[in-house]
């Protein structure tokens, strides 16, 4: 029997605004623990949560980026549980009127297109966090409150491929909006997933099982293509899946089942009486679309298009906002795009993956990078001089500047270079008489000798122009 | 008498999910009285609500929003908090163990 797969995946990515969504604590991490909390945060008796502008703004970005409707009008909803980490039993969340809904994105496997859906995205706050010892458990209350936006797919994704591929897309284009840092490794982004499989044409899907906080593209991956085969399994050997909530086992890469779903939860959703409706005005929404940020499909497009990059090229650059708007700076700039294109995904990106940081944390600017690479092509440096005056500007030094004060400039200029030739012709006969008997060899061992002489700071070039004409000429 | 609008069954559901336990005794009694709550909600069914949008606020209010500004506590403001906590640790809230079976609030 042929099986189809079923992929649904819910994301929740954090947004990073100032303050968090009830309340006006800072949304900050690395302080220390429950020092960004107040009274709304820790749901003390008769505080009242008021909504963050911000957040809303930035969920209608996300809908926006994501071609969704928007709400015109919506309200939040209270889903009630209790756990340490969740001070009120409740969240604030969104259910009957979410901020947006029906969108999609495109994304890519194989070479072959596909639209894949997005049923609807909320606003909504984070809990706190747990850290667990054998005795005590301890909460910090810092990430309670954090504004999220949690983002439904429609049941589109047929392989885990195709889950990853949207994942990709899904990330990309929330990173170029800049509402969030979209982080798996930093949790800024999580991925729950539901997965089933059914014959081939069998009109009613199979029993799904739910996969939560994934925390890696690739173990998303492994997780879903486990879960894949496991039901494959299951269901051929007579048995039945069971609903259930499982986790991916990084160390064995299978998945373990943590809870059955057999008894639907109840969280006993009504709507949330501290807070009034909010209305979007058409205007607000034009207002934000006028801020939205060129998306990352339209600039590859420009990048191959007009400036004569690969689609390798195109993709890398644009695998986030701050990368692609250094890349666009430089081109202003003055550089040449497929030599400011090769800085950034080589020497830059290793140089990022090295020091583990982020190009805006760095000294870099685009117009020094760009500074370089016109040092490059005009000869001025070579490009293993290049190499040095790339460390002055990661440093921020200015290119042109930094090279002259480190002696890194080419000797170009052919009334200095020319006697250093005939001086080097004059004591090497015999490799002159080598040439001269179609020993082509005999070229580089001048060549390395002129290099010697000038310390290496002569223009390759030039140097072999010179020095053929001079062998020619004898 | 008319017919229970809720069950003991349904009673001891909500209980558990609000984490609490009675006795039958009291189950039996609850049952009673939820039963005539409800009753009395009722009543509401029985006015002509076509083309009333249903209410999700008790206010008239709308866009009642506050601009995207933090406010830092300050540490002896996070010292009462931490204070109110039934115990702490280290800037932490302690709490029996728990196993991180997270329902994650989402």
């Amino acid at each position: 029997m042929n099986f189809q797969t079923t992929i649904g995946l819910e994301v929740h990515v954090e947004l990073k605004t100032n303050s968090k969504i009830y309340s006006p604590s800072p949304v900050e991490y690395g302080d220390q623990p429950n020092a960004n909390t107040n009274v709304i945060d820790w749901g003390y008796p008769g505080v009242l949560p008021t909504l963050n502008k911000g957040v809303v703004r930035d969920g209608i970005m996300a809908g926006l980026a994501l071609h969704a409707q928007i709400a015109r009008r919506m309200h939040f909803d209270r889903k009630n549980y209790f756990y340490p980490d969740n001070p009120k039993a409740y969240q604030i969340t969104q259910s009957a009127t979410p901020i947006a809904h029906d969108g999609w994105i495109e994304i890519e496997v194989d070479g072959k297109k596909k639209k894949i859906g997005i049923a609807e995205m909320h606003i909504e706050e984070d809990a706190g966090k747990n850290t667990h010892t054998s005795k005590y458990s301890y909460v910090d209350l810092n990430r309670q409150g954090t504004p999220l936006i949690e983002i439904v797919s429609k049941p589109d994704i047929a392989s885990p491929e195709e889950a990853v591929a949207y994942l990709e897309a899904l990330r990309q284009r929330i990173q170029f909006t800049g509402i969030s840092d979209v982080k798996m490794e930093e949790g800024s982004m999580r991925v729950d997933t539901n997965i089933s499989i059914r014959p081939i044409g069998a009109d009613k899907f199979g029993t799904k099982t739910e996969m939560k906080n994934i925390n890696s593209f690739n173990y998303v991956r492994k997780a879903l293509a486990f879960e894949e085969k496991r039901h494959q399994n299951v269901l051929l050997s007579g048995g039945h899946i069971a609903q259930e909530t499982r986790r991916y086992d990084e160390p064995t890469g299978t998945t373990i089942s943590m809870r059955s779903k057999e008894g639907a939860d109840d969280y006993r959703y009504f709507p949330e009486p501290d807070l009034p409706p909010v209305e979007v005005s058409e205007d607000w929404i034009k207002e934000i679309e006028g801020e939205m940020p060129v998306m990352p499909g339209e600039r590859r497009k420009h990048y191959v298009d007009d400036l004569g990059l690969s689609d390798y090229d195109a993709m890398v650059l644009t695998q986030t906002k701050e990368m692609s708007d250094f890349f666009e700076e430089a081109i202003k700039d003055g550089g040449d795009p497929k030599r400011v294109a090769n800085y950034l995904m080589n020497d830059v990106n290793s140089y990022l993956n090295d020091q583990h940081v982020d190009l805006q944390d760095t000294k870099l600017t685009p117009a020094n990078l760009a500074g370089m690479v016109k040092l490059i092509d005009d000869g001025t440096i070579s490009s293993k001089m290049a190499k040095k005056v790339f460390k002055g500007i990661l440093n921020g030094e200015e290119p042109q500047a930094y090279a002259k004060e480190h002696g890194l400039v080419q000797l170009s200029d052919p009334a200095q270079l020319q006697p250093i030739v005939d001086d080097v012709l004059a004591n090497n006969q015999q490799s002159v008489d080598d040439y001269k008997n179609g020993k082509d060899r005999a070229v580089g061992y001048l060549m390395g000798q002129i290099m010697k002489q000038t310390h290496g700071k002569a223009n390759p070039k030039i140097v072999t122009q010179l020095l053929m004409k001079s062998l020619q000429a004898m | 008498m008319m017919a229970s609008k809720i069950t003991e069954q349904e009673v001891k559901h909500v209980a558990e999910l609000a984490k609490l336990e009675f006795p039958q005794a009291e189950l039996e009694q609850f049952t009673t009285q939820l039963g005539s709550i409800i009753d009395m909600f009722e009543e509401i069914a029985n006015e002509d609500t076509d083309g009333v949008e249903p209410m999700t606020n008790a206010t008239d209010r709308v866009n009642a929003m506050r601009e995207d500004k933090a406010v830092k506590a300050s540490p002896e403001e996070t010292a009462a908090l931490l204070k109110n906590a039934p115990d702490a640790a280290d800037g932490y809230i302690r709490v029996p163990v728990i196993i991180d079976e997270s329902e994650d609030g989402e």
